[in-house]
């Protein structure tokens, strides 16, 4: 069993295998099924989360009314081709929102790793499918590539926004999907680690303040962010950059600065956008009285 | 290592919006009445920390009775959880507590009917993965992902090498256990995670041991 990224890049040197492929092998191993079982299980949450982007691509609202309806207006925008950026960062960033939007509304979804970050991992994968034209053994095998580096930041930090903020669910989203984009393109199993640092840098820090305690603001916007920073930093390591700071030093880090967070920054919506005045009052009108009773 | 799966980390499949305050508030709830054996007529439900402070917008509230209606996390029958236990006539009681707990996702279940009471205190731990951490005032520590026997017995010789010397007899692996007791020679509790579900006739037997009082299993 590899505990680290380190470890999980050499045993997939080593074998000459791909990281989905250890990942694959270990889930067979820890849990006795068969490797069709696991396969077919995986392939039953893909299905899941192609479901929550059809949903949320169509538009839907959640019953607070805070979130719902970005994912059309961005698909409409794609359209026009008046874009500044890229078609296929701004579908991944749509395809994002869509889930989380879908998430919103109490609607069904495949947690990766968390609900609140469910829109990450599929968004990105459903945008560079119409690139890389991706069998559908491939796309198994890029969310258990995604799930290999969640494993490990699970294991050896958080995945949780009340342990950890924002950057231990968003930020482990990213980078999941960083390095499972860098497989599906053909790079290296190092290249996914290089990835999947690359990304959980640019996320470190980030706190969790729900407004009213909702998943939505600014949930939905942080993973279309957290999309964005996917398909960038994917392109770097692909581009052969590399991280100063190895991949399970920057995971280390994430955990020590969770730790030293105030609980205020920690999924209690008591501080950051939260707090703010507008926070404040959407709180109140949502709930009839605001939750922080001072 | 606490996450074993890669389904732990793609997964679960679920009602939003949160894994850990609305699909493992969910899980809390059903292995509380999975622990319990039927449904209850009332629950008292505490939440702590993060869950006390933002339970009404993570749906934490409906989704534990969802739990303790039997629902899986991806029921969608958990939305309307609180409406269809009270048709049922089942009382809820939620107490947002003050105190600051180990973890910031806790919630303290008791629930009950005329014939008994449970007391559950459940974490969530991110991802919709849950730990029991006290059953009835013994503190363990129970992953509830995998097939579990909870036997109470006296705190004696003997009691648990006879219930490992059965296991070992039907070739069930162990995976994790852990004995607690609240007082030397007094009652005690073994949590016992094993690799495949159990049959009852196992645990009838594992009943028939001396100094065993009661076993009940939970299922994967």
């Amino acid at each position: 069993m590899f505990r680290n990224a380190a470890e999980l890049v050499e045993m997939a040197n080593s074998q000459n295998k791909k990281i989905s492929e250890i990942m694959i092998e270990q889930e067979v191993t820890v849990t006795g099924r068969s490797r069709e079982e696991v396969m077919s299980f995986m392939d039953r949450n893909l299905k899941v989360m192609e479901e929550a982007v059809e949903r949320g691509i169509k538009g839907v609202k959640s019953h607070s009314g805070l979130t719902g309806g970005d994912a059309v207006l961005l698909q409409k925008y794609i359209e026009k081709g008046n874009f500044l950026t890229g078609e296929t960062i701004l579908d991944a960033v749509s395809k994002a929102v869509a889930t989380n939007e879908v998430n919103a509304a109490m609607g069904t979804i495949c947690a990766t790793p968390t609900a609140g970050s469910a829109g990450v991992v599929p968004g990105t994968l459903f945008a560079v499918q119409k690139k890389l034209n991706p069998t559908r053994e491939q796309m198994i095998s890029f969310l258990f590539t995604a799930g290999a580096f969640g494993f490990i930041v699970a294991n050896n930090a958080s995945i949780s926004g009340a342990a950890g903020g924002c950057q231990a669910e968003v930020g482990s989203a990213a980078g999941m999907a960083a390095a499972a984009i860098v497989e599906l393109a053909g790079g290296t199993p190092q290249q996914c680690a290089e990835a999947m640092a690359i990304t959980l840098k640019n996320m470190l820090g980030l706190v969790c303040d729900p407004v009213a305690g909702l998943v939505e603001v600014p949930c939905v916007k942080r993973n279309a962010m957290g999309a964005a920073n996917a398909m960038v930093a994917a392109d770097m390591a692909l581009a052969g950059i590399t991280s100063r700071i190895p991949c399970d030093e920057v995971i280390d880090a994430m955990y020590k600065i969770g730790q030293s967070m105030p609980s205020a920054l920690k999924e209690t919506a008591q501080g950051g956008l939260a707090a703010t005045p507008t926070g404040r009052a959407l709180e109140a009108k949502i709930f009839g009285i605001p939750l922080n009773k001072k | 290592m606490k996450f074993r799966s890669v389904f732990d980390i793609i997964g679960p499949v679920m009602i939003g919006p949160s894994s850990s305050h609305t699909a493992g508030a969910a899980r809390i709830g059903r292995v509380a009445r999975s622990l319990f054996g039927r449904e209850p007529k009332w629950a008292n439900i505490s939440l702590y920390g993060s869950f006390a402070k933002t339970y009404k917008g993570h749906g934490t509230d409906v989704a534990i009775v969802g739990g303790l209606l039997d629902f899986d996390t991806d029921d969608v029958r958990i939305i309307k959880a609180i409406e269809i236990a009270n048709e049922k006539g089942m009382k809820l009681r939620f107490i947002e507590e003050d105190a600051v707990t180990d973890h910031p996702n806790t919630a303290r279940i008791i629930i009950g009917d005329h014939n008994g009471e449970l007391e559950l205190v459940g974490i969530s731990i991110g991802g919709g993965k849950i730990e029991v951490t006290e059953l009835n005032g013994f503190e363990l520590k129970l992953s509830g992902n995998h097939p579990a026997i909870l036997v109470v017995h006296n705190d004696r010789f003997g009691a648990i090498a006879g219930v490992a010397n059965i296991l070992a007899k039907y070739e069930i692996n162990i995976g994790h256990m852990e004995v607690s007791r609240k007082e030397q020679g007094k009652l005690a509790l073994m949590t016992i995670e094993v690799d495949q579900n159990i049959d009852d006739k196992i645990l009838d037997e594992l009943e028939q041991l001396p100094n065993i009082l009661k076993v009940t299993k939970i299922v994967d």
